[in-house]
């Protein structure tokens, strides 16, 4: 970016208008942190004294031999035992933004806790970037990150065959490996089940080849480059919002009760209006809403309620409609008891909450989990007891089939059963990202136990995959 | 699962003219954070310097609620080395806002002997002692921070929601996954919660922003004529605590500040952005980032905030 190029009318078209989230996956040294390094550097989000820094850093460590250069891995490695060491430890969050877009990447380290990250940073994201090092082609942690990928129904699963340079930027090496991978596609339902789609594409993150523009080395190749396929594809929420019906946790009730806003009354606000204030405040997580609108008030343990919308507020402005992923607060055409927990519904829509939860789980924790223990379930804006009546197995995430067990262990995948203390208003994960997520947490310290993943009954979704 | 897909793409091109824009979904994010902390939590609190990003929180936090007033109190950590005007502009929001102040002060914790002062003469990294003993004294259980994860590489592995232990340190190699929009703020007595609303946004977004939503700033965001000497290869404010050595000239130049703190360690850049649309053109053609343009402390190491935040740092 030089001051010349961007003049104040330029910028105004010039701004990025949308947000995309996406994530990195692969084994250790596959890549990862320096192809985040290279998109950073090529987009040139990385300014001057970062780079020096960076610089410094690599020439200390003898970086590239006599050859030199710049080790873009320390752009992304930002603990002090990540750069001594050479590995990454944890997820790291970067930002950058080409004349389309807004990007927010997670570099996912992927060592021991891999599952762990990749789950963590596949559970926002549009897009997940799967690295495979040309020389080892599909392996059995390349089936593993796609199959979690494939559960957590990521819409965009691109697989980057990195350093292609070290072996002669060859087609054959590659078309080989775009043929396993489309297989290992197949076989896991990924890029065929409507939900998402699995790209393929030779990169060299070292040398830049086909990672911000296309390389004159991969002739062969006639896609996009990985950027162009980041700035393009449709985001989650474009492609869920509008099929999906108004899904609303309420997280507060905001109730001033004459405690107005002293700024709010000194721009004019009428204070005699606003007194019996009263709306329920959220983030939209599905679908749209407009005022007059049918919607059930869902209560654990209460029968849904049901009534219309009388106005959708945020911060001083009436709203006509609002849609996910906005956060606002909605006022309601019947004054009804409604508390942080409950979710309003389009009417209609809603199947009727359960106590009993049937989910896959991705267990997070060192301390495994056991049959008969008490947990909490944070489900919307709802933490309800918990007790685990069963587990039914655990998945083989390289050969997809199902493995009797009762116990699960840091970075399995496996299926439970499990019985709440209140109903919840769950919703299948195949077709819900939000309302079909849950988090299972320890009562004792607090710390998260696991993803969930809920699922209609136990022989769900993945089961038609995974083989037992 | 067949019609499904159909179903799929035929909205697709729909959907994507009616997509929130970088900034709406953003301002969304945060405040959806803010609500789960105000929700969630006994005392939060929320850290008011008078800089952009806790400006910024602050009205989000006005947003967030409104008509309601903002249901929790602000807390400065005073260095005592502070520009006189952003005190000042400090007040005037608290008051406008209706808002309780906590003040920590780092001059308390010297008088007392219980800090000592540093040889460079810095008070950035004193803060931490008096913000710990501020938490503890008013029993804050989360404290809602303006860091942003483009400022420095160790703020880039935080958590949005970041549990601090009884010491106030921070872990970095043992966090919680944070999972889709769910947070998990559960902490035991004795430990608190660090609420990062606005991680996901850059110096840029958080200027754009500025410029949309009209707030106010302290006016040294915005260049001005001002008595300054070079040190450390930056433009150092006369005053009070940072005086000129003999052979450092004083001119008086153009210049605004990118961030400010402690004045004895915040340095100025050269600039003629007179209006927030100025400054808003200036950051993206920008090639130095904020804190290695203007703050000594995090030049001391490659790991400077890494380790100041281990210890509690905000
Ligand atoms: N020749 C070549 N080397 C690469 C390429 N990408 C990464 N490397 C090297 O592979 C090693 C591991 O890279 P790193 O980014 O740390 O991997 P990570 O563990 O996946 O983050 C480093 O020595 C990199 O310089 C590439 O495209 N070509
Ligand atoms: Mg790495």
């Amino acid at each position: 970016m030089t001051t010349e190029a961007l003049l104040p009318g330029d910028l105004e078209t010039a701004l990025p208008t949308t947000l995309f989230r996406f994530a990195t996956a692969g084994s250790v040294d596959d890549g990862k942190s320096t192809l985040v390094g290279r998109l950073l550097h090529d987009s040139k989000a990385i300014l001057a004294d970062t780079l020096d820094a960076v610089a410094r850093t690599s020439a200390d460590r003898g970086f590239g031999g006599d050859k030199g250069g710049i080790d873009l891995a320390l752009l992304t490695d930002g603990l002090r035992a990540e750069r001594e060491q050479g590995i990454t430890i944890d997820v790291a969050y970067r930002y950058f933004a080409t004349d389309r877009r807004s990007f927010i990447l997670a570099d996912c380290p992927g060592h021991v806790q891999y599952t762990k990250n990749t789950v963590t940073g596949a559970s926002t994201a549009d897009a997940v970037v799967v690295l495979i090092d040309a020389r080892k082609g599909v392996l059995e942690q390349t089936r593993r990150h796609l199959s979690v990928l494939q559960l957590l129904r990521v819409a965009h699963v691109i697989v980057a065959v990195n350093k292609i340079d070290l072996v002669d930027f060859s087609e054959s090496v590659f078309r080989d490996i775009e043929a396993d991978v489309q297989q290992v596609g197949r076989e896991l339902g990924l890029g065929s089940d409507g939900i998402s789609d699995l790209l393929v594409v030779p990169v060299s993150a070292l040398d830049g080849d086909n990672v911000v523009e296309r390389s004159e080395r991969t002739p062969w190749y006639t896609g996009p480059a990985l950027l162009e396929v980041l700035e393009t594809l449709p985001a989650a929420d474009e492609l869920e919002s509008h099929l999906e019906s108004f899904r609303f946790p309420v997280q507060l009730v905001i109730r001033p009760q004459g405690a107005l806003a002293p700024d709010a009354v000194a721009a004019g606000l009428d204070v005699e209006a606003y007194r019996d204030y009263r709306a329920y405040a959220g983030q939209i997580t599905e679908g749209s809403v407009k005022v007059g609108d049918k919607v059930s008030v869902l209560t654990p343990g209460q029968s849904p309620r049901t009534t219309t919308v009388a106005g959708i507020d945020f911060a001083g402005k009436s709203l006509d409609e609002a849609a996910a992923p906005q956060s606002v607060a909605i006022r309601l055409a019947d004054e009804f008891d409604v508390a942080r927990g409950d979710t309003i519904a389009a009417a209609g829509t809603v199947r009727e909450a359960s106590a009993d939860l049937y989910a896959a789980l991705c267990w997070l924790s060192p301390k495994p989990l056991r049959e008969g223990q008490k947990v909490l379930v944070k489900h919307g804006t709802r933490t309800v007891q918990a007790l685990v009546r069963s587990v039914s197995g655990k998945l083989d995430l390289a050969s997809f089939k199902l493995e009797g067990a009762s116990s699960l262990e840091l970075n399995d995948i496996g299926h439970a059963q499990l019985r709440l203390a209140a109903p919840l208003p769950l919703e299948n994960y195949l077709h819900h990202r939000r309302t079909g997520a849950f988090l299972v947490i320890d009562p004792l310290d607090g710390n998260t136990l696991a993803a969930g993943l809920v699922k209609d009954h136990p022989g769900d979704h993945e089961d038609e995959r995974y083989s037992i | 699962m067949s019609t499904y897909l159909s179903e799929e793409t035929q909205v697709t091109d729909a959907a994507v003219s009616t997509r929130l824009s970088s900034l709406d979904t953003l301002e969304s994010e945060a405040i959806h954070i803010i609500r789960e902390v105000v929700a969630e939590f006994e005392k939060p609190a929320l850290l008011f310097s008078g800089g952009k990003d806790s400006v910024v929180m602050l009205h989000l936090a006005t947003k967030a609620f409104w008509p309601g007033k903002v249901p929790f109190p602000v807390l400065h950590v005073d260095t005592g080395h502070n520009f006189p005007e952003v005190i000042d502009f400090r007040d005037r929001t608290v008051e406008r806002l209706g808002l309780k102040l906590v003040v920590g002060s780092v001059q308390e914790f010297i008088d007392r002997g219980e800090l000592a002062e540093r040889a460079d003469g810095t008070r950035n990294p004193l803060q931490t002692v008096p913000l710990l003993d501020a938490i503890q004294q008013n029993k804050f259980d989360a404290v809602f921070g303006g860091g942003r994860r483009d400022e420095d590489k160790a703020r880039a592995k935080e958590r949005i929601l970041s549990l601090r232990d009884e010491f106030g340190q921070w872990d970095p190699r043992n966090q919680r996954p944070e999972l889709w929009n769910l947070y998990n703020g559960r902490h035991t007595v004795g430990q608190h919660v660090r609420a990062f609303p606005i991680s996901n946004w850059t110096e840029l977004d958080i200027w754009r922003y500025i410029e949309r939503e009209n707030i106010e700033l302290p006016g040294l965001y915005y260049a001005h004529e001002r008595e300054v000497f070079a040190r450390d290869g930056m433009w150092r404010a006369v005053g009070e605590v940072s005086q000129p050595l003999p052979h450092e000239e004083v001119i008086t130049k153009t210049v605004r500040y990118r961030t400010v703190g402690d004045m004895s360690c915040t340095g100025a850049v050269e600039s003629d952005a007179f209006t927030v649309a100025d400054v808003v053109v200036e950051v993206a053609a920008s090639t130095l980032t904020e804190r290695g343009a203007t703050r000594a402390d995090d030049r001391i190491s490659e790991a400077a905030m890494e380790d100041r935040k281990k210890d509690g740092y905000f």
